[in-house]
């Protein structure tokens, strides 16, 4: 078994950290550990382009993306707690499963 | 086994240790400090693909911002009797087949693809290509950051504010 | 321009950060395991009270934080990332001229408009002028 990494090492361990990013979103009733579980997924993600930086033809560009791709998760979480502040004065419980006012 | 794989594999080890423990754990606070050894690690992973300036931004960005931020939002939603910080799981077991499926499809993706593998680029430092990056070919994102930016600093100040004409 | 370093050299740099690492984690937990391994366990109630400086401490350290708290961290998050942006910006910007330098002052310029309106709506105020009048 060659153990030196190559890219499918790093996509694999990108697959399982995704895996369990998803695990955490869909399994945890409160908001910030869910959010903490989409925090992983992009890390994953990102993860993915920076390998594909280093062994593939594009270059750089794979970790500009990144830059960008962490520039988005900063603003998707700052927006996504204030969200979860709101839910939480409004129904006094950071749970998901508190936002129902939608429901049919 | 080259210094460079040990590295890896033990970084491995630490990351994906780490997200079992932040997903899994049913202590909100063990969950953040769970997510700071992850965040560390994929660092970790960064500087062994070349990626030195993306390090330090994973540090700066996801171990100094967002992780502070999780936390406040951990302090922030708890009441002051609400001493255990538990934080519930449902419908685990579903759960943990949807997510071995994604694994298994992405594993099967990822090996059995013939992915365009080049001469790839070589660790060397990154800083000043992706200046030049950010100020050329990708100026329109760079400056439409800083709005993204602007938007979100907006909104969120404006959702978490009491409002007493709403 | 600096001198670039070769590939080996790269990871080789990089290895004082990872002795680094691990002496900094191995010196916060051997201290611990080695202090947990000799210590003897006498738990009394008194001794399992929070230090506040030999006060009496006023109930648990998990009170529930001022939601003011956020904004500042908000505001901290975006400004961590803007200097972020600006890292990469700083180093080139002499080699690509005028233009260059007015794009990253243009960066700074829009998220100088977000403190600017976080500040006049009184989200940086610990004591707000409304709260005085009616508390």
């Amino acid at each position: 078994m060659n153990l030196e990494p190559t890219l499918a090492h790093y996509l694999l361990v990108s697959a399982a950290l995704f895996a369990l990013g998803l695990l955490g979103l869909i399994t945890r009733r409160n908001a910030v550990q869910a959010l903490m579980g989409v925090e992983l997924m992009l890390n994953s993600a990102n993860l993915n382009l920076v390998a594909f930086s280093r062994f593939g033809t594009g270059g750089i560009d794979g970790q500009v993306f990144g830059t960008f791709v962490i520039v988005v998760a900063a603003a998707e979480v700052a927006v996504a707690l204030a969200l979860v502040l709101a839910l939480y004065r409004m129904r006094r419980t950071p749970n998901l499963d508190a936002a129902t006012t939608l429901r049919g | 086994m080259t210094a460079s794989a040990v590295v890896f594999w033990v970084l491995t080890l630490i990351v994906l240790a780490s997200a079992a423990v932040v997903v899994l754990s049913r202590s909100l606070i063990n969950s953040a400090f769970a997510l700071l050894a992850t965040f560390s690690g994929v660092a970790g992973f960064y500087v062994l693909l070349g990626a030195d300036f993306l390090a330090a931004v994973q540090f700066l960005v996801y171990v100094g911002g967002i992780l502070i931020l999780l936390v406040f939002g951990v302090m922030l939603t708890h009441r002051i009797q609400d001493l255990d910080l538990r934080a519930e799981a449902r419908q685990l077991v579903p759960g943990l087949f949807v997510a071995a499926g994604v694994f298994i499809l992405l594993a099967a993706v990822a090996t059995r693809t013939p992915w365009a593998i080049g001469a790839g680029r070589l660790p060397s430092a990154t800083t000043a290509e992706i200046g030049r990056a950010f100020l050329g070919k990708y100026l329109l994102p760079f400056e439409a950051a800083s709005i993204l930016l602007l938007v979100a600093l907006i909104g969120a100040a404006l959702i978490v504010r009491k409002r007493e004409d709403a | 321009m600096p001198p670039t370093l070769s590939s080996a050299d790269f990871l080789t740099s990089w290895s004082a950060v990872l002795l680094y690492f691990v002496a900094a984690v191995g010196f916060v937990a051997g201290g611990l395991i080695f202090w947990w391994v000799i210590r003897p366990s006498r738990i009394t109630a008194e001794k399992l009270t929070t230090y506040e400086c030999g006060e009496e401490p006023i109930g648990g350290a998990w009170v529930q934080f001022n939601v003011r708290f956020y904004v500042f961290a908000l505001v901290f998050l975006v400004f961590d990332v803007e200097a972020v942006f600006l890292l990469p910006w700083a180093v080139v910007f002499r080699e690509l001229g005028a233009i260059a330098f007015l794009e990253g002052l243009f960066f700074i310029a829009v998220l100088a408009i977000g403190l600017a309106y976080v500040w006049r709506k009184g989200d940086l105020a610990w004591v707000r002028l409304d709260d005085r009048v009616s508390p």
